[in-house]
């Protein structure tokens, strides 16, 4: 226990502790600082950039969430079914999620260029378009980039997840079902995924945290751009604490995320967690 | 350190510029004499930004061989991103270990002066030897007029980049001198479909660089003498109307720029304008490709227009050179940067990187490599005429946090392409500097 415990100790509470601390000081890098009671959050709540981001993490965190689950299961469920070389596509499906987060991010780069983007190019050679698309340049469209980029790179870990899920599920139970005359889709609705629930609240839990806390995309990316319709709160975070120098600030900012955080922790952990029936007992 | 003004340098750098092509002549000062005793058995590690141009690492390794092997200490030299050493010396200025000698940027000294060694006596040596330094290395690197904390190495120049070709076919034989003439060159450009092309993403470079630049070339300003943020002026607002008016000649997607962005664009022929550092011409030149090389010929380099503030307002990238107070070697240190910036050394330092340091020091404007390609000139004087960032007050915290949020970028950024009105904008830029300055 005692290693352990120094360990967390260490890496876990001792940071977790001095961020807090720095978000009520004006420290500045290389320079300690003086407490400062709510001041940071004060002003942030008030700054157009830090609501912006604010608005763009949850967009990005919802949206990115939403269509990993979707797809992952999909997936999944296609991963699921007897297929030949089953082992070798389900090892090809992980690529994306192997991949180094800023080597993807550097091939979306080039993929979302303003002028030199492949999409643009055969879209053009197709007749398609007759400019290039400018998928960093414009808010929205940089949002919804980036949005894809992120659900390329995370749909492999849902669904390899939850295929893994898929497969702890008792054929008897599809075969009891069958016996019952149900068709496919209400096999899915109350075979498949009540028992999937637990898995779901594990890996979306993880998908969550993850998608909210993103740096490396955008960093590469955009570095918050355009007119910061990309910066998520960590980008911005980092952008104000370390370049700029407003340690206390980028800490203040990044514990602000701290209650999202904890609400989608808290959300999956009551609303999705092992139920009773699944043990045998009544659902309360 | 003499009193050094920017007249004095006018006259010395066109004396040095009549000699350029021999070898270089200046009157080194009688009095410049330097007396320092390595530690024994001193190591050193250097932290340094990755180089921007080959010739540039391979040359400054090249040197610190010579200083290993003159005076038997081991030196270790680290790269990174030069993005990435702010963090990095804020880091280890604040922990009290780390690297002995950061190579730094900008007003990174200035943000924890009082963890550098004083390096007044090099500083004074080194200035008293080559001409003296360019009055924006003291706004740097001696915030108090007396104390210097860090060492100038030089500035990355960014330059208005072009094709002449283009310019020719759009009537415009030489680079316009003047905003007004610049606008309509690059209306012209646009209509021949040779459009020009500026970041305003967030392009810590190159955004950073042309935007400073536009704003102070209107007499716009973030803060005044007395660092009070004075950017909603009625100046910055024909800056961000002017802005709105290049915006609409520029090629499409610049919004999203970043630093390597208008590189490509420019080799690749679809921009005809840009502003940047010398690596471009130094790519063409370099690259194995016919077709990127065919370009060297065309490619040409001008300083920024004066607007109607009246002189020349570019902003470059600063490199300076800090030992921190942490090191068990401070003589060895000051050793190091003295011998490193010493004509031996600094000059083929400055030719292996084909000028893409613009040197800090009067006297190095005679080194052949502003001559010997007449297209390295416009980077000669780049410190001679720059503003420091922060412009026109104090560098600290608040220059750097500025800085580093974008906020002058943004503005433009956003008055620019219609996202906000100007006024819209400059309140905006005025409210979250206003934070900055509180410090």
């Amino acid at each position: 226990m005692l290693p352990a415990g120094a360990l967390l100790l260490v890496f876990l509470t001792y940071p977790l502790a001095l961020g807090t601390w720095l978000g009520f000081t004006d420290a500045k890098i290389g320079r300690p600082g003086e407490w400062v009671g709510l001041e940071n959050f004060q002003f942030l709540v008030g700054d157009s950039v830090a609501r912006l981001s604010l608005f763009n993490t949850l967009f990005y965190t919802v949206v990115a969430s939403a269509l990993k689950f979707v797809l992952g299961l999909w997936l999944a469920l296609l991963l699921n079914q007897h297929l030949p070389f089953k082992s070798l596509i389900r090892a090809v499906v992980l690529l994306p999620f192997i991949v180094p987060t800023a080597l993807s991010a550097i091939a979306f780069w080039w993929i979302y260029d303003s002028q030199f983007s492949v999409v643009s190019w055969a879209l053009e050679r197709l007749g398609l378009i007759h400019e290039y698309i400018d998928f960093l340049g414009e808010p929205w469209l940089a949002r919804l980039s980036v949005i894809a980029a992120n659900i390329w790179r995370g749909v492999p870990f849902v669904a390899i997840s939850l295929l893994a899920g898929l497969q702890t599920i008792s054929p008897s139970l599809y075969e009891a079902s069958s016996i019952d005359g149900a068709t496919p889709w209400q096999q899915f609705w109350h075979v498949t995924l009540p028992m999937l629930t637990p898995i779901i609240a594990v890996v979306m839990t993880f998908s969550v945290l993850f998608t909210f806390t993103d740096f490396q995309l955008i960093y590469v990316l955009t570095r918050g751009g355009p007119l910061n319709a990309t910066h998520l709160m960590a980008t911005l975070s980092f952008q104000r604490g370390i370049p700029g120098g407003a340690i206390g600030e980028g800490a203040a900012l990044a514990m602000l995320m701290v209650p999202f955080l904890l609400a989608a922790i808290l959300f999956s952990y009551f609303g999705l967690q092992r139920r009773a029936w699944q043990q045998g007992g009544g659902d309360k | 350190m003499s009193q050094f003004k920017r007249r004095d340098f006018l006259k010395i750098s066109a004396g040095l510029a009549a000699g350029a092509g021999a070898p270089l002549i200046w009157m080194k000062h009688a009095h410049a004499q330097w007396n320092n005793a390595p530690e024994k058995g001193a190591r050193l590690r250097v932290l340094r930004w990755s180089r921007f141009v080959q010739g540039d690492i391979d040359q400054y390794l090249a040197n610190v061989k010579k200083f290993e092997a003159k005076y038997g200490i081991a030196v270790r030299v680290d790269n990174e991103s030069w993005e990435d050493v702010r963090p990095k010396a804020a880091v280890a200025a604040n922990t009290g270990a780390g690297p002995d000698i950061i190579l730094g940027t900008n007003d990174d000294a200035n943000l924890y002066p009082e963890k550098l060694v004083d390096v007044t006596d090099l500083a004074n040596y080194l200035g008293r030897k080559y001409g003296g330094w360019y009055p924006v290395c003291e706004a740097y690197l001696r915030p108090d007029g007396k104390r210097w904390i860090g060492i100038p190495l030089g500035a990355a120049g960014s330059m208005m980049v072009y094709r002449e070709s283009m310019l020719r076919a759009a009537g415009f034989s030489s680079f316009p001198k003047d905003t007004d003439a610049f606008l309509k060159m690059m209306k012209v450009l646009k209509d021949k479909s040779t459009p020009g092309g500026f970041a305003l993403g967030h392009a810590t470079g190159d955004a950073n660089t042309w935007c400073h630049w536009l704003v102070w070339s209107f007499g716009g300003k973030m803060v005044d003498k007395n660092n009070r943020v004075v950017i909603d002026s009625p100046e910055t607002l024909r800056a961000l109307e002017y802005s709105r008016e290049l915006y609409g000649t520029f090629v499409p997607g610049t919004l999203s720029w970043l630093d390597p962005n208008n590189n490509k664009a420019f080799l690749d022929g679809q921009i005809s304008v840009t502003n940047n550092g010398i690596s471009i011409y130094y790519a063409a030149k370099t690259s194995q490709d016919p077709k990127i090389k065919e370009l060297v010929p065309d490619i040409n380099h001008a300083e920024y227009p004066v607007g109607p503030a009246g002189v020349g307002t570019a902003f470059h990238l600063f490199l300076n050179q800090m030992i921190f107070k942490y090191t068990k070697y401070p003589r060895a240190a000051k050793e190091f940067i003295r011998f490193m910036m010493e004509e031996e050394q600094y000059g083929p330092w400055m030719q292996a990187s084909i000028g893409y340091v613009a040197h800090p020091l009067a006297a190095y404007a005679a080194n052949p490599i502003w001559t010997s390609d007449p297209k390295h000139t416009p980077y000669r004087d780049v410190m001679m005429n720059m503003r420091p960032a922060g412009y026109e007050g104090k560098l600290g915290y608040a220059s750097a946090g500025v800085l580093a949020d974008f906020i002058m970028v943004d503005m433009v950024a956003e008055a620019a392409s219609g996202a906000k009105s100007p006024k819209a904008a400059a309140e905006s830029a005025q409210k979250r500097a206003e934070r900055y300055y509180k410090v």
